[in-house]
């Protein structure tokens, strides 16, 4: 389960060694087996080859298979909007609107009321939103805009972000109005430029050279951040982004060894500069931790006495904010492989921060997939370093992201209550559990693509699909669409698990059946099972055809099937596909332990 | 002079991904393979990496061959 195909490390290649290198990588990463297919569309205000190749080679090196498609130069709105023939035929999964302030129509004139202002603002956003609707129309597609750079001039010096005729001022304004626009509209993830520029310098941004030489707006450096960004978003949307922030304790977490120093004498606090830099270490750890990041701790150090730094009345990370703490002899990476298995995550989802390079060298060495950012040993850099890595990128922020770290603290509470129970139907009945289980609506259809995408486990298919052919789905009466959200005593665990049936006169087709390993074995998979059958009755639907297709992660449900007591039809040589059917006629509904309410549709 | 055709060599054939290219005075795009605007591009912006210089965009336009473009860099990087 823990072995996964390691992506080669392009997070701390120079700018030189990558543009040198940029075609010998190229072949070598592609070389790779397994790689996920994605095509791309990019509808560029100016040339965007340079950004496209080093977008290539990252989603590459993030395990993907991407083919590029680019609108001839410059015509980003005509391809969208007037002339979108050749975009429909490419069939991308993402579309990319690549524009800078150039591409503005219409700038306020330096005299300009606050009204006319706002009507330039509104004026050039139109423009922007008809390239959105227009692709939104004519293709399954996730849009990706970025947002501007601040101008490279202001005219009005400090009052040009002031003035209505202001330049600055002007893109501020409609930055606000592209996050309005992407905030309220799934379909449409942002890219945010300005606070890339301002990361780089605006100087180290545009380049005037390459600009009226090659029409390449942006420096090599630029682009090179560009792509780092725009990949981060992909490996988002198909759920490979980072969940878990493994920390070291002493002189990473605080400063000194507790185990020589004493707790009393570790830097922590805002005493001295050292401290202080710690704290602000912490800080930034909690503010992930908050926002859905799962803090672990792996120290070499003795288990009770590193615990006693947490009580330290100036730590600002506490025991509860620690989902799985590891302190002891072991060998780090023996360590971290345990953590993931009491996580239930594969280690791929793992970011590992120790300031000693030796523990950080074997780690990278024995798992692999796991980040291992080169942090150096000066805590006040780290948090700096682990932004760049852009390794938690959300899509958005949903409820569930939010109190995920409690809930993976609420199933360490279950396990505890397992170990009470002789039988284990006796336990899942404690955990008083009950589901709602319906046909997909559009209100969770977002976390329904999600949870699809990111799902590697237990998937008996491992099939992706976007979000806009999710919503195609939805409205497609061949298809028997199943969600499950399960509660119990602990918390609500959301939702779950997604069956997608296919129906073909009197077979249903199982063409999708996946959950998230946070509610392994409590049955919920019976009760799935129960409402597939029941919603297939009511079709005419004789006999259930399962399909598992194995895949480097999906091992855990080989015998899903078997255990369902479906019958196995064959194994497909070539891609070792087995096929099963399970007939209807005189089913009994399975599960016992867990309270399903009423489907509303029935 | 030689030593800069030396030294850019290995630019040229990482860029272009061809391990055993000789690059001599005479070599241009049009006699050496994949030597295309994008490669261009990416050859000159390496270059300019390498020797920490910056060409200006006239100079560019009237190179014709890798021996005019070792002869700018070696006037660039003559002190003044």
């Amino acid at each position: 389960m823990l072995l996964l195909v390691s992506p080669m490390n392009l997070e701390t290649i120079s700018i030189e060694d990558l543009l040198l290198r940029r075609k010998s990588l190229r072949r070598m990463l592609s070389d790779a087996e397994g790689l996920q297919p994605v095509r791309i569309s990019v509808l560029g205000g100016s040339t965007t080859n340079e950004l496209v190749d080093f977008f290539e080679l990252f989603l590459l090196a993030s395990g993907f298979k991407p083919v590029f498609q680019q609108s001839e130069y410059g015509r980003y709105y005509e391809d969208a909007v007037y002339d979108p023939g050749e975009l429909i035929a490419f069939a991308p999964d993402i579309v990319y609107v690549c524009t800078s302030y150039l591409n503005v129509l219409n700038m306020p004139p330096v005299r300009c009321s606050g009204d006319e202002f706002n009507d330039y603002v509104e004026t050039e956003l139109g423009r922007y939103k008809q390239i959105w609707e227009s692709v939104k129309r004519v293709l399954p597609a996730q849009i990706i805009q970025n947002n501007f750079e601040l101008p490279p001039f202001a005219v009005l010096g400090n009052i040009d972000a002031v003035s209505h005729g202001g330049a600055s001022h002007f893109f501020l304004a409609l930055n606000a109005e592209f996050a309005r626009a992407a905030s309220s509209d799934p379909r449409l993830l942002f890219q945010d430029n300005h606070n890339l520029s301002s990361r780089i310098g605006l100087n180290q941004w545009f380049d005037w050279n390459r600009y009226f030489g090659y029409k390449i707006l942006l420096t090599a450096e630029a682009n090179i951040a560009v792509a780092r960004s725009l990949t981060s978003i992909v490996r988002a949307m198909y759920g490979k982004s980072r969940k878990v922030l493994v920390l070291d304790l002493d002189n990473t977490l605080w400063g000194g060894v507790i185990g020589d120093d004493g707790v009393d004498k570790i830097q922590i606090g805002r005493e001295t500069p050292v401290a202080e830099s710690y704290t602000a270490f912490q800080e930034y750890c909690l503010s992930l931790q908050k926002r859905g990041i799962i803090l672990a701790v792996c120290s070499k150090n003795n288990s009770e006495i590193a615990t006693k730094g947490f009580e330290h009345p100036d730590s600002v990370l506490k025991l509860e904010h620690i989902s799985c703490f590891k302190a002891n002899w072991e060998p780090k990476h023996e360590n971290i492989l345990a953590i993931a298995a009491e996580l239930n995550l594969g280690v791929d989802s793992f970011v590992f921060i120790d300031d000693n390079p030796a523990e950080r060298a074997l780690v990278e060495a024995q798992i692999p997939g796991i980040a291992v950012p080169d942090v150096g040993n000066e805590v006040s850099r780290f948090a700096t370093i682990i932004e760049e890595g852009r390794y938690f990128e959300p899509i958005s922020i949903s409820e569930e992201d939010l109190s995920r770290a409690s809930l993976y603290r609420s199933n360490s509470a279950r396990s505890e209550l397992e170990a009470k129970f002789a039988n284990y139907g006796e336990y899942l009945d404690s955990l008083e559990m009950s589901a709602e289980i319906d046909r997909f609506k559009p209100l969770y259809v977002e976390r329904i693509a999600q949870l699809t995408n990111k799902t590697n486990q237990f998937n008996l298919t491992t099939r992706r699909y976007t979000l806009a052919e999710m919503e195609q789905i939805m409205g497609d009466s061949r298809y028997v669409t199943l969600y499950g959200k399960l509660s119990d005593r602990f918390g609500d665990n959301g939702l779950i698990s997604i069956i997608l049936g296919r129906q073909e006169e009197d077979v249903l087709h199982l063409d999708l059946w996946l959950m998230s390993c946070r509610v392994l074995k409590r049955d919920m998979e019976l009760a799935m099972l129960d409402s597939v059958v029941q919603q297939a009755q009511g079709r005419r639907i004789t006999s259930l055809r399962g399909y598992y297709c194995p895949t480097k992660k999906n091992g855990m449900v080989a015998d899903h099937y078997e255990k369902l007591g479906f019958k196995l039809e064959e194994i497909e040589a070539a891609s070792n596909i087995s096929i099963w059917t399970l007939n209807i006629s005189d089913y009994e509904p399975r599960n016992r332990h867990i309270k399903v309410m009423e489907l509303v549709h029935g | 002079m030689d030593s800069i055709l030396e030294e850019i060599q290995p630019i040229f054939r990482d860029i272009l991904d061809q391990p055993h290219l000789t690059l001599t005075r005479e070599s241009n795009a049009s006699n050496v393979s994949d030597w295309d605007s994008l490669a261009h591009i990416n050859l000159v912006t390496s270059i300019e990496k390498r020797y920490k210089i910056r060409f200006a965009l006239g100079e560019l336009q009237d190179l014709k061959n890798v021996g005019d473009m070792v002869d700018l860099i070696e006037t660039k990087l003559a002190p003044r």
